[in-house]
């Protein structure tokens, strides 16, 4: 392949990219949405069964569908999406060829086939332990086999993101630092690394111990474990964070405010984020207060701490690059201005609200050491996770796949108007569902339940009557996100293999309007920043406002408990 | 400026501007709130997960059980011993597929060094309607200082998945209003 085939110059951004890394990134978005479309019929089969009017599947299936949907969505179609999201952040942004083409092909082949082993070996029930697998439940070994092959294949994959940041700078194919997302992807790559090496020092000891060849300790377990289960969301989390001030950029020109400020933030992800397995582990019976509080709190919060400043500096960035542009008016008319009719933009401002506002407060309130009591493995748990995982991270990667479809695979998006709704559908169905779920959990109702009536129990359990009404709620939210997964899912497969090509110098078509008009380029050197960020301001003291409320009443629920110590 | 997708050229470690700084401040500050809670409930809180905590031998903890459940026996449930231990005494709980063993009777008022383990896989003690949740691991034991604050009937569901039958996996706790003056009791 000669140079000048080996490379396409993109229309709207101008970056050079290597056909292998356009490859790469659809095959691994092709593997990730296959993922999405699994767990999301698994997603809906499990809520039409807690939703206990319905109580769709027997208890057998239910476990073992809960199995699927964690594994295809929590592991298989984020992990998918974030190795196309290295490559993008390497080899497009970079404008430098992939390092090592035919080991991302190794690592993908690794990654597919280790979730095919899992998928069989969980639909045939021979693996039915939930996501977490908590030893001495016992799975049938090619389970354990399957998860080391995939997460081999995403290591492979993360080692030829570095060496491709190696190739970029050796051949100078950009100059200066490397922009900010990739950096940001790169502390993604970085604890992805962390993360899989705790997977394998948990998978390859169950592997062994399934086969009946070494013991295991259940808390050992169950520590190691979360290191790879925690961490793996905090890959999420800095990915997230990257496309966030990716959309910023593409979709209105957002600008960084401050690299350093930034850049410091995602550094603190990378120090701190290691000792979030502790926070699953509050009241377990192997470990120490002292160790509890120190870990749990990623060394005094300064993980969090990472988060707030991005949940800062994200929003301020994307009103600072209105206000550039002429959307100066009182404190909102940058927001109000911004174009909501584009599925990335609402994408985005929808992930970052439900992020912070709902996944982050619950997050760091149920991760108190002593809240932690009437917060675990009740609905507050999977309530938090889903407004993190579902609300803040799948809904940013889907409005980047908005611009991903057209940028990579040249084609203009199906069903377009429907698509300009998704992330409306999704972010408000997300929404009532994680807090109806949260406000469920709040009363006690567990989590990974089959049955709340108790009909087969020896003794009844009695809810407050208000929780009834609440799981109602929470089904309505479900399915609603649920229509807007499908709407996802629908129109990216159809763009892809059935789609209209994008026309080189289209006028018209139906993709976001940013991608025919990028936003214009901000100015070079410094502008006058008085001013610039006072809306945001306004934005995170309502935050912290509400953050101190929900902490606080915790607090004060919690006070009203049995004594216990 | 530039956005996050263009690579800044020259020197970018420069000072934030002022209201960056201001909330990077506010942020830190609220941290340290959040860190500064945990310690300060340890020493006026009266809800800590702390307890005490030991390896045990499964039959070991059963065996322990059987001889708490002997000793104090006053009834049958549902074919499920009642026990009704003098208050400040050490209550023996254990989780197996897929029961809660024995039924507990106790007062208000009393404190109780409640031991949880499993004689098998994980599960997880959850007090409804209370909301107060411990995971009971097998080979841990979990001895918990407990203090009921109200009289009634409770429920103890399983919240660890456990198995096919989790969802069936419910015990009983009674507490007694008339709680006779006990030593050790509230402390």
């Amino acid at each position: 392949m000669t140079a000048a085939t080996a490379f396409r110059t993109c229309p709207t951004t101008g970056l050079k990219v290597h056909a292998q890394a356009d490859a790469l990134i659809k095959a691994n978005a092709v593997a990730a949405t296959v993922s999405l479309l699994i767990g999301g019929v698994a997603a809906v089969l499990v809520l039409l069964t807690r939703w206990q009017a319905v109580h769709l599947l027997p208890a057998d299936w239910f476990y073992r569908i809960l199995t699927v949907h964690g594994m295809s969505m929590l592991i298989f179609f984020i992990i998918f999406f974030e190795m196309a999201v290295l490559y993008f952040a390497s080899a497009v942004m970079l404008n430098s060829r992939v390092a090592a083409p035919m080991l991302g092909w190794l690592g993908f082949a690794l990654m597919v086939a280790g979730a095919l082993l899992v998928e069989l070996m969980m639909w045939t029930g021979k693996a039915d332990v939930l996501f977490t697998s908590y030893v001495p439940l016992k799975a049938h070994p090619l389970y354990y086999l399957g998860i080391i092959l995939f997460a081999v294949g995403a290591l492979v994959a993360t080692c030829l993101f570095f060496a491709t940041l190696v190739v970029a700078k050796r051949e100078r194919t950009y100059q200066g630092s490397v922009p900010l997302v990739t950096f940001g992807a790169a502390t993604a790559a970085i604890i992805a690394v962390i993360t899989l090496l705790h997977g394998a020092a948990v998978y390859i000891p169950t592997f062994l111990w399934s086969l009946g060849l070494m013991p295991m300790d259940p808390e050992v377990y169950r520590l190691i474990w979360w290191g790879l289960g925690h961490s793996s969301q905090q890959i999420n989390v800095a990915a997230m964070v990257s496309i966030w001030y990716l959309l910023g950029g593409l979709t209105i020109g957002a600008v960084v405010l401050n690299e350093k400020i930034s850049r410091s933030a995602f550094v603190l992800y990378v120090l701190f984020i290691s000792m979030a397995s502790a926070h699953h582990l509050l009241v377990d019976p192997g470990f120490s207060p002292a160790w509890k509080v120190w870990n749990t709190s990623y060394a005094m919060y300064l993980a969090v701490l990472a988060s707030m400043v991005h949940g800062f500096t994200v929003p301020a960035g994307m009103e600072a690059g209105m206000r550039i542009r002429g959307f100066t008016k009182g404190l909102f008319e940058w927001l109000r201005k911004a174009p909501w009719g584009d599925p990335g933009f609402s994408a985005l401002v929808f992930s970052v609200i439900i992020f912070g506002f709902l996944g982050g407060i619950t997050g760091v309130t149920f991760g108190t050491e002593q809240i932690n009591i009437i917060a675990h493995n009740t609905l507050r748990i999977p309530g938090h996770f889903h407004a993190t995982v579902v609300g803040g991270t799948a809904l940013a990667f889907m409005g980047v796949t908005y611009y991903v479809i057209p940028l990579i695979f040249r084609k203009q998006i199906a069903f377009y108007p429907l698509v300009r709704l998704q992330p409306y559908f999704f972010a408000i169905g997300m929404t009532v569902f994680s807090m109806a779920m949260t406000f469920a959990g709040t009363f006690g109702v567990p989590r990974r339940h089959y049955d709340i009536s108790f009909s087969s129990a020896p003794f009844a359990v009695q809810f407050n009557p208000a929780v009834d009404l609440i799981i109602g709620v929470m089904a309505v939210g479900g399915l609603l996100a649920s229509l807007g997964g499908g709407i996802y899912i629908l129109s990216t497969v159809w763009s892809v293999f059935f789609g209209k090509p994008l026309p080189v110098d289209a006028k018209v078509a139906a993709v976001p309007a940013a991608i025919l008009n990028p936003p214009k380029e901000p100015p070079a050197g410094d502008v006058e920043h008085k001013g610039l960020t006072s809306g945001t301001l306004v934005l995170v003291a309502v935050f912290l406002v509400c953050f101190i409320a929900y902490y606080f009443v915790n607090w004060k629920l919690l006070s009203a408990v049995w004594r216990v110590g | 400026m530039n956005t996050g997708l263009k690579s800044p050229t020259g020197i970018w470690w420069k000072p934030a501007h002022k209201a960056e700084r201001i909330w990077v401040q506010i942020a830190f500050a609220w941290c340290m709130v959040l860190f500064a809670m945990m310690p300060l409930w340890h020493l006026k809180g009266a809800q800590n997960p702390s307890g005490i905590r030991a390896t045990v031998v499964p039959n070991d903890f059963a065996k322990r059980t059987y001889e708490f459940i002997n000793t104090y026996k006053v009834g049958d449930d549902h074919g499920v011993p009642v026990v009704e231990p003098p208050p400040g005494s050490d209550v023996y709980l254990m989780g197996r597929m897929w029961a809660w063993e024995p039924v507990l009777r106790l007062r208000k008022g009393a404190q109780y060094t409640l031991h949880l383990s499993s004689l098998d896989v994980n599960h997880g003690f959850s007090l409804a309607p209370v909301n107060l949740n411990f995971q009971v691991v097998p080979g841990y034991d979990y001895g918990l200082r407990i203090t009921p604050t109200e009289a009634g009937e409770f429920t103890i569901m399983c919240n660890e998945f456990c198995g096919i039958n989790h969802h069936a996996m419910v015990g009983r706790v009674i507490v007694l209003d008339d709680a006779p003056p006990a030593p050790g009791g509230d402390e």
